[in-house]
Parts: C-alpha cells; structure tokens; sequence
C-alpha cells in the first residue's frame, strides 16, 4: 500500500520513523551533533522520551562514543551527524569500527533529493565518501523506506562480523509522511553469513589438536564479540585442554590474565612467552582474529612448521595473509561449544607427556620476565610509566568498581595492554586496527553512558589526548566522571621509539611542544586537575583520582626516555624480539632484526 | 608466499540490482589493488532485482580466493562463482570494429572479416564496421589483423560467461 492510500493520522513524518524504529531495535542513547540537513531527527527527538541524546563537540568523537558504547555492552552504537561536514568528520571514526569490527548505524542528514548533485551548502556525497569506511550505506530516496532500511541496517551491523552502517537521510524524506510497519523478522536477501560451523571441520581440528605436541591458542576480537559467553567457553576449553592461550590487543580480556595458562598478548609489542610459544608451536587454534601484520610479524618467517586451523566468521579473513590448513567458518561462541562437545567426544588421549615438555618450554621463557622494569623506590625517583599503569591497576583493585579501560593510541596503549591484567571480556576499548590518536577520550565517555558508577579510565598519552580534548567538555555537560590518565613523557612516544630505532634518532617533529597546563586545562573544562611529577606523589593523585566523583586529567610526568618492550621491529620474525634497551642499536647504527625491507613497514 | 604464479580466473556475481552496487565492486578492486581485465553488467532478471556481473581479473590462487570471499561479503551480493575453478564454461565478448581504407587493403580486410565469420553491420565506399562475437582471443587476432589495413576504433563489450551443463549458479 502507497502512502498516499493510507489514512493521514497513521502516517509519520520520515524523522518520526526513524526514531520509532530506533526504539523497536531497543535504542536508549545515540551520540550526535545536529545540524541544517538534520533538524527535523532533533525537532522530533525533542518530542520523546525514550531515546537519551549525547551531544558531542566533534563527529568524529560522536563515533568513537558509540564504539565505546558497543564494546562495552555488546549492543549497537548509534551516531547521528548532518549532512557535509558532519559526515566526513563522521569518517575516522567509521574506519576504525570498520577495522576493528564494531557494530554502528550512523545517521548522516542529507540535502533534499532534489539538490542532490548541485554543489548544494554543506552537500557531500556521502554514501560515495563511506563506501570504503563502511561495511554497508544506504541513501535513503523514499520515505516509505526509512522503516525498512533502519532495521536492514541494524541487522547489516550486527550479523556476521559486525560493522559500521551509514543511511544518508535527505532532508525532503525526513519530513515528508509515510508509513512505518514496525521491526520485521530479521533476514536479509543477499547477506546471510554463516555462523553455525562444519561438522567435518571441527572434527578435523579436534583430530589435530589432539595429536599436538606443543599448541597454542591464539584468540582475538572475534571471541569479545561473539558475546560474553564465547569468552567463557573459551576459558573451558583451554582449562579443558590443558593448552596455552594467548591473546590479540583486541581479544584482550577474552581469557582471564591472571589464568596460569595465559602467555599474556602476542605480538609486535607482545610477551616473549606468547611470541616464542606461537613461533614454536606445531599446531595452533586461531580463533577470532585475523593474523594482522602486527600480530604476525615478516609473514615468511611467521611460526613456521605448525598445522594452523582458522576459526573465523568472515570467509575473507581465511587465507588472506597466512595458509591455514583447517579453516573453520562460523561464529566463536557456536564453534567453541562445538569444539568443546567434539573434544569430549573423541577418545584420543592428548599427548601430555610432549605438552608437559611443552610447558616447561613456556615457563622457561615465562622465566625472562620480559615485562620487568626497574622503578627507582626514592620518594624523588622519576616515574616510570610502566609503573604508573601497574599503581594505577593495583590501586583501582581496592576501590571494588567495574573498571573500563580505553586508551588513545602509542605507547601508553601498548603499555596498558602489557601491564592491565584483564579478567572478562568487554572491559578494554582500544583502537587496534586504524589506530586512532584521540580515540580514548570520547570511547570513555560512551562507555561511562552505558554504564555510571562503573570506573572509567581512559589511558592517554599527552600528544593523543589533544586530538579529542574538546570532548571534556561534554563530559561535563553530562557530569560524567571519567578519569583521564597521561603518561606525559612530553613526545610522541611511538614515533621517537621508531625514530630511534630506524632513523637514527632524529626526532623529527615528535618532540610534544608548547603543552597545555593540563591541570589548568580541567579546570577550565569542569573538571579536577592532578600532576604527579615524582614517584612519592603517584599513589596519592591516583587515590584522588579515583575517589572524586567528577571528571579527572591526571597529568603524570613520567620517564621521558622510556620505551615499549618487548617489541619485534617491523619485518623481524617473532624469535628476533628486542627484550629491552640493551637491544637496541646505538644511535645511527643498524642492528639485527631491523632490515630494509623492514624499514618501509609501518 | 610460495605461490606465485598468476592464472586468470572468471567470475559471475549476482548482485542487487540497486544504486551504487557497480561501486562497490569496482571500489573493492581498487581499495585492495586487485586487477580488472574485463567488467561487464547488465539486468538479468526483473522480477527479482537481479544483475549479472561478469569479472574477469587475474592473481595467484590465493589472490583469487581472496577476491571471491571479499565480493562474496558485500552486502548486496547473492552469488559468486569462480567460472574457471567449477567446470567448463563459455565466455564470449562482442565487438564493432572501424576500418577504413580503399582498394587492395578494402578487399583484404572483407577477406578476413569473411574468414573469422565478423559481420559487416555498416559500410561506406571508405569504410567498414564489423560486427564479431567470440572469445577474447578470437577477438583479438582480428583486431591485429585489421591494424595494417586501416583499423580506425574498436568497441569492445567484455565478457559474458555462463558454465557449461544444465546447472545454473
């Protein structure tokens, strides 16, 4: 039935649909920042109560809030940005849910359909500019449609490996009336991924984990996202086993840290346990993540002689960067019960012995303590921001909250992930896969949305947390009270490391000059400011920071010249790790481990 | 990576037929760097929204298979099929060919045109355009054949391709 059969008192206005079929999908909360094309979603907005709106002070914060929001909850974020500008700050933030599979609908306003294509005031071709930063976009023409497509777009998001959506919504379809039919079953006609794995598959990885003599799991985002019940069973099959585990910086929480069978995250800045165990192992269960080049180090040279099974719910993650020898398609939670029933069911005895052998290995390695640092004790000492974050961690242990943690991206970010010990899933919001400076801050906030009197920590460094600083200021508007904690060492810490360690030390550019008083700076912003400058003020600006019921900048002064170990250099294989300092080459010399061809490697 | 030799391979899609749906495939190929030799697309059934691409590209096996799973996941893509991995198929392109030229290289080309069955679809007393249906190959050979003798342009439509058998995909 047209809209123009129907009675006019069943029909609503394009902006009025979209809200009631946010609220059919369960939406309570949407990130945004208005603008000309979408006024009538705000006028509308302004005419209910069931869907909380956050007003932002930058696009681009709006997404990362509503990845913030999903990761920790498992739900779909959802933005809402205008038309042109709105849209392409919108874009960085899309890219990085695209890479690190974050289920978002972005509502984009658009200029009415008939100035589509005029150079018309704040137009831009929005579906044209996302289709790449996109898992799927719509361009809405008819209004008819804007029910159908919100719920298709949700379901796009959320099925199979989840991502961003963006539905350009012209201005002329937001205001005119049609009809809204409620939330259909869902379903798509074309995309349909499959989630339930092959019997033949999972016997045949059972069949080589079982004859495996030094294994290893290596679980990423994929188990996070696959629900909190993915993460458990994850945890019941590697107790059930008896094998290693290690995790990717996205599937960081996935299995307990404080697990004996946890090697701790692998890669590029991984432990030397979980990196020796990957390059050594014969056969290895890689589930939920993507064999990324951080992960992998020179692909050549990646665990040669193991058996890999590849469990993964996107097709196109399978043989993209490494030869697998059991792909397993579907989704974590269902292949892991299915691995589990299988394991049970087969009466091949594991080899223990070799796995015992196998253990020892590990805890040889283990027994390098590739995490030490050394904090000088003295009240004056400098603070070593590895040791910021393991005060800080202890220290949030007393006050007995659930804690969140984001971070912005370098240094501080691989720090976080070395020295935080994760327990469960849904805890740790971080921009793995675009690596995204300014992403903390604005995940924080959409964090502490979806959940306040959780604790919420973004772990920034001091050039990152610029990036999106402007967002303090909403955290005040909505008092809430994230806690933001700078390991200020006053450069682009991950830059000079490079530097340093492939350019011969010319800090090029990478030097943080003419910082804000960042104390000052939360003042004026609402908040509390802290500074901790020496290791005997750190214990008691973190007990102030956790304590103070508003938003909170620690700003903590710590060892400039520190740098992220262990770290296998760009193009190295994982058993050419650099442990420490003692590693690295002398200014302007080469080293071991770092070649040519490793040097054009990001 | 061990395998480096590089095949060409067919692909049939069937996709939405919906706006901006040809984007998307063509931006999957350029996002992720891989080759188009040949693109075609056109509706193939109007009752249910469908289109037919036909892509013809080339990488080693693990490219392919990549390629594959990549348009296997976008959104508005139904099917994808490998012509080349499932079977014998057909793969055909059509093209007008332009010669001009007068005398001997005239009656040369008419020759030619005779022995690859191309189809004389205009003619003036200067000039010729052929009309051909055939393999890539074929085409090509005539195309060659016809520069010394006056080729003045060449449309080509890519290939359309279909499996052999009474199976569809």
């Amino acid at each position: 039935m047209s809209a123009t059969e129907r009675p006019a008192q069943d029909l609503l206005s394009g902006a009025e649909i979209v809200l009631r079929a946010l609220k059919d999908q369960g939406v309570d909360v949407i990130f945004g920042y208005p603008g000309g094309a979408v006024l009538p979603i705000y006028d509308a907005l302004f005419q209910q109560n069931a869907i909380r709106h956050i007003l932002v002070r930058h696009e681009q914060a709006a997404v990362h809030a509503a990845e913030g929001y999903a990761r920790s909850t498992g739900k779909v974020g959802v933005v809402l940005v205008t038309s042109g500008p709105g849209a392409t700050n919108a874009v960085t933030g899309l890219v990085d849910a695209l890479m690190d599979s974050i289920p978002v609908v972005c509502l984009t306003g658009q200029v009415p359909t008939h100035l589509i294509g005029n150079d018309a005031f704040q137009e831009a071709d929005t579906t044209g500019i996302t289709r790449p930063a996109t898992k799927h976009n719509y361009l809405i023409k008819n209004v008819d449609d804007v029910g159908r497509i919100v719920h298709e777009a949700f379901y796009v998001a959320r099925a199979g490996r989840p991502g961003p959506v963006v539905i350009d919504l012209p201005k002329d379809v937001l205001i005119n009336k049609g009809s809204y039919r409620g939330r259909p079953e869902d379903g798509h006609r074309s995309y349909r991924p499959t989630t339930e794995p092959d019997a033949a598959s999972i016997r045949r990885a059972v069949e080589m984990l079982k004859a495996a003599k030094r294994p290893v799991v290596y679980a990423g985002g994929g188990v996070i996202n696959a629900g909190p019940e993915a993460s458990r069973l994850l945890t019941e099959f590697v107790h059930l086993t008896g094998f290693p585990c290690t995790n990717t910086l996205m599937g960081l929480g996935a299995f307990p840290a404080s697990d004996r069978q946890f090697l701790g995250m692998l890669g590029m800045h991984g432990t030397y346990e979980a990196n020796l165990a990957m390059h050594g192992c014969d056969v290895m269960l890689n589930i939920g993540a993507r064999f990324d080049d951080r992960v992998t180090g020179r692909l050549s040279a990646f665990s040669p002689g193991s058996l890999k099974i590849h469990a993964d719910i996107d097709p196109s993650s399978i043989n993209k960067n490494v030869r697998v020898d059991c792909p397993i398609v579907g989704d974590a939670e269902k292949i892991l019960r299915a691995l589990i029933a299988a394991w049970k069911a087969d009466e091949t005895k594991p080899d223990t012995g070799a796995i015992a052998a196998w253990w020892k290995q590990i805890e040889g390695w283990r027994a390098r303590d590739c995490l030490r640092f050394r904090q000088a004790t003295s009240a004056d000492a400098i603070i070593k921001p590895q040791y910021a974050i393991q005060r800080l961690y202890e220290l949030s242990l007393e006050t007995r909250k659930d804690t969140f943690i984001t971070t912005e991206v370098g240094q501080h970010q691989m720090w976080a992930a070395q020295y935080w010990k994760f327990e469960r899933p849904n805890r740790w919001m971080t921009s793995g896969g675009l690596g995204t400076m300014g992403y903390g801050l604005p995940a924080a906030m959409g964090v502490q949305i979806a959940y306040p009197d959780a604790l919420v920590i973004d772990i920034a460094g001091e050039a990152s947390i610029l990036m999106n600083i402007q967002e303090m200021s909403t955290l005040a508007q909505y008092r809430l009270p994230v806690k933001v904690f700078i390991l200020n060492n006053e450069y682009m810490g991950m830059v000079r490391q490079w530097q340093e360690l492939l350019h011969g030390g010319r800090y090029s550019e990478s030097y943080s000059a003419a910082l804000p008083d960042f104390v000052k700076l939360a003042e004026s912003f609402h908040g509390v400011g802290l500074r901790a400058t020496k290791v005997g003020e750190l214990d008691d600006v973190i007990r102030e920071m956790l304590t103070v019921d508003r938003p909170v900048i620690a700003d903590i002064c710590v060892d400039q010249k520190e740098n992220c170990f262990p770290m296998i250099p760009s193009g190295a294989a994982h058993n050419e790790m650099l442990l420490g300092p003692e590693d690295e080459a002398p200014k302007g010399a080469s080293k071991p481990g770092v070649t040519e061809e490793g040097m054009v490697l990001v | 990576m061990t395998e480096t030799t590089t095949r060409q391979a067919v692909m049939a899609v069937l996709v939405e037929n919906e706006a901006g749906v040809l984007a998307r495939v063509i931006g999957l190929f350029s996002g992720r760097g891989y080759n188009i030799d040949s693109l075609t697309v056109a509706p193939v059934d109007e009752t249910k929204h469908l289109s037919r691409i036909t892509i013809v590209t080339s990488g080693t096996p693990m490219v392919i298979e990549q390629i594959k799973a990549q348009l296997d996941r976008l959104v508005p893509i139904h099917t994808v099929s490998d012509l080349t991995l499932e079977g014998p198929h057909i793969a055909r392109e059509m093209a007008l060919i332009k010669v001009a030229g007068t005398g001997e290289r005239r009656v040369e080309a008419l020759r030619i045109a005779d022995a690859f069955r191309a189809r004389v679809v205009d003619a003036t007393t200067e000039s010729f355009i052929f009309e051909m249906t055939g393999s890539t190959d074929k085409l090509d050979a005539f195309i060659n054949l016809m520069r010394p003798l006056g080729l003045v342009e060449v449309s080509r439509t890519g290939v359309a391709a279909i499996a052999r058998g009474p199976k569809g995909i």
